[in-house]
């Protein structure tokens, strides 16, 4: 994988809102075949830089290439290659289910033929020929997003890229959309997402990068980034006392104050998170697998954004 | 700002869309340009029929329901196209947000913002031929030059569609159209020899009427409906051609500006 020219190279990219930095020198590479995650709090400027990425807004500065072609000058092309999943629903009400992936593959100057093949072939991947006839005004969130997902694959794209594609979605319909993802992501589909959900982030992207205000605070593989930036476990002590706090403290054992509760990061096997257990946790303890979401949290703090 | 070397014949995918979804409603798109004249011409021909003798136009007399006629598909040719790149553009742009939608694929703002211009011309042509249809069954208009209506229709679909995606371009809120709405439609639709040859208004009222665009389409429909005019058929026909020139560039400048952030 390593070998391949990567099929998305971003260097120093900036956006800037009138005086205000919404993305402030950002640099990464894609892969042929990866899925890349960008994780960031509300406002951290993910869907500024996703914009970049397929030339809806131009950069203040930097430059972006996709499959080795510069994106201000062979927009055009490239655009035909990509399919894009935006935040905001953007399908159009006026038309039905099927009529939308139909009138969107013009946009590609797909042929009708052709469009009507893969406008079936996408209803049937998403479960949606029931309902190909409806209005988008009839269906259910799960399905608005997986039309916008098939509508975004239309053109079969070389790369997919997928603002927020779970946010606001049952449980049921996440694990779908993730079914199909991880369907289309087998086939060698590359991909760029973003997510708030830790989880999904953790499943899908094979490399990801964490950004606060506009910049990449860490880049790499999610089990990596856990074992380096939290350990393998966690013990979450709940009422803590200044004894607990003070044995921390003397054996300088990586934890986050949270006030009400602690956490506790270990790597493994260690004697003092063994005492921790054995003298501490008297009260409310548990005892878990570090996740993403303590790598997040931990990089990112935990006041409140916007 | 405006990347002309960005436009190609692609703009015509987009024109589709819009005809898809007219097309899903083309019974109630019909209506109003089928009964529209006739009310019209039902209020005027008959309600007025004694009040109004002869109207006095272009050196010849003509009854008022003929001298209306052309008129009245001007009037309707702006309504069409000033509505559709005003209201309707601006829910596809604001509410629906459509335009984002294609951006993500490889049709340049410009290409989207010209389909919409073209379309509704469109719109207004159609709007126009229907008329036509409805208003030859009164034997009001001369055959078959009045056919020459449809394209006048198109090209001043184009100039009244330009000024309207122009406005929606800088409008804040959709309710601010109330605003060229007033100052701008409705009098044009009032005083540009509708209702009265302009050649009655007085001295310094001339030269206002001589500028709006609906004006010379009315003059131009008139000369090609009842063969006569006042007013010179190039420089009318050059008039809206510039304007619609001129307000296609505006719109694609405040659209372009208002949109790519
Ligand atoms: N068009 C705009 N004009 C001015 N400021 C903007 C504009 N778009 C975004 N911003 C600002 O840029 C910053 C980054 O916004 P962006 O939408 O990229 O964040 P995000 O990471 O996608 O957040 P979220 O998780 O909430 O979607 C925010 O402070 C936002 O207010
Ligand atoms: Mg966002």
């Amino acid at each position: 994988m390593s070998l391949q020219a990567p099929i998305l190279e971003v260097d120093g990219l900036r956006k800037v809102f009138r005086g205000r930095t919404a993305v402030d020198g950002v640099s990464f590479r894609v892969a042929a075949g990866e899925c890349f995650g960008l994780l960031g709090p509300n406002g951290a400027g993910k869907t500024t830089t996703i914009r970049m990425l397929y030339g809806f807004s131009p950069p203040t500065a930097g430059t972006v290439r996709l499959f080795g072609m510069d994106l201000g000058r062979d927009w055009r092309r490239i655009r035909a290659r990509i399919g894009v999943c935006q935040q905001d629903n953007t399908l159009d009400p006026d038309l039905s289910v099927e009529e939308n992936l139909l009138v969107f593959a013009g946009y590609f100057a797909i042929g009708r033929r052709e469009a009507a093949a893969r406008a079936a072939e996408l209803l049937e991947f998403f479960a949606l020929t029931p309902r190909a006839r409806s209005r988008v005004m009839d269906l259910s969130g799960g399905m608005i997003r997986r039309l916008i997902l098939a509508r975004a694959l239309v053109n079969r794209p070389d790369l997919l890229i997928l603002d927020e594609p779970t946010t606001g979605l049952d449980p049921q319909s996440r694990h779908q959309v993730w079914d199909r993802l991880e369907k289309l992501k087998a086939s060698g589909l590359s991909a760029i997402l973003t997510t708030h959900y830790m989880e999904e982030a953790a499943r899908l992207c094979d490399r990801l990068v964490i950004v606060d205000r506009g910049r990449i605070l860490v880049e790499g593989r999610p089990g990596e980034l856990i074992r380096k930036h939290v350990g393998r476990q966690v013990v979450e002590i709940g009422g803590p006392d200044g004894a607990l706090r003070e044995y921390l403290k003397e054996q300088g054992l990586p934890h986050d104050d949270l006030g009400e509760r602690i956490l506790l990061y270990t790597a493994g096997d260690d004697g003092r998170v063994a005492a921790v257990r054995e003298h501490f946790c008297l009260r409310r303890c548990t005892f878990r697998d570090a996740t993403l979401e303590d790598v997040f949290l931990r990089l990112t703090g935990r006041e409140l954004r916007e | 700002m405006i990347r002309w070397d960005a436009i190609s014949w692609r703009f015509l995918r987009v024109w589709r869309r819009n005809f898809v979804t007219f097309r899903r409603i083309w019974k109630v798109n019909f209506l109003t340009p089928l009964l529209e004249p006739v009310f019209f011409i039902a209020a005027f021909g008959l309600g007025f029929a004694g009040l109004l003798g002869e109207v006095r136009y272009g050196g010849a007399a003509f009854s008022y329901p003929a001298f209306l006629a052309p008129a009245l598909i001007a009037a309707a040719v702006m309504n069409n196209a000033f509505f559709e790149t005003t209201y309707a553009s601006f829910v596809r742009m604001y509410y629906q947000k459509t335009f984002d939608g294609m951006l993500a694929t490889p049709l340049s703002l410009e290409e989207i913002m010209l389909a919409e211009i073209v379309w509704s011309a469109s719109k207004a042509a159609a709007a126009a031929a229907i008329m036509l249809g409805v208003l030859s069954l009164f034997g009001l208009l001369l055959w078959p030059g009045a056919l020459l209506v449809i394209p006048l229709a198109f090209l001043g679909g184009i100039a009244f569609g330009a000024i309207g995606l122009f406005f929606t371009g800088i409008v804040p809120t959709i309710e601010m159209f109330n605003l060229p709405i007033f100052l701008f439609v409705t009098p044009m639709f009032l005083f540009s020899g509708t209702f009265f040859p302009v050649s009655n208004l007085p001295l310094w009222a001339k030269p206002l009427a001589l500028s709006f665009p609906l004006y010379h389409l009315v003059e131009l429909c008139r000369l090609v409906c009842l063969g006569r005019s006042e007013t010179v058929a190039f420089l009318s026909l050059g008039y809206l051609a510039v304007f619609a020139v001129f307000f296609t560039i505006l719109a694609l400048f405040f659209m372009r500006r208002r949109l790519i952030r």
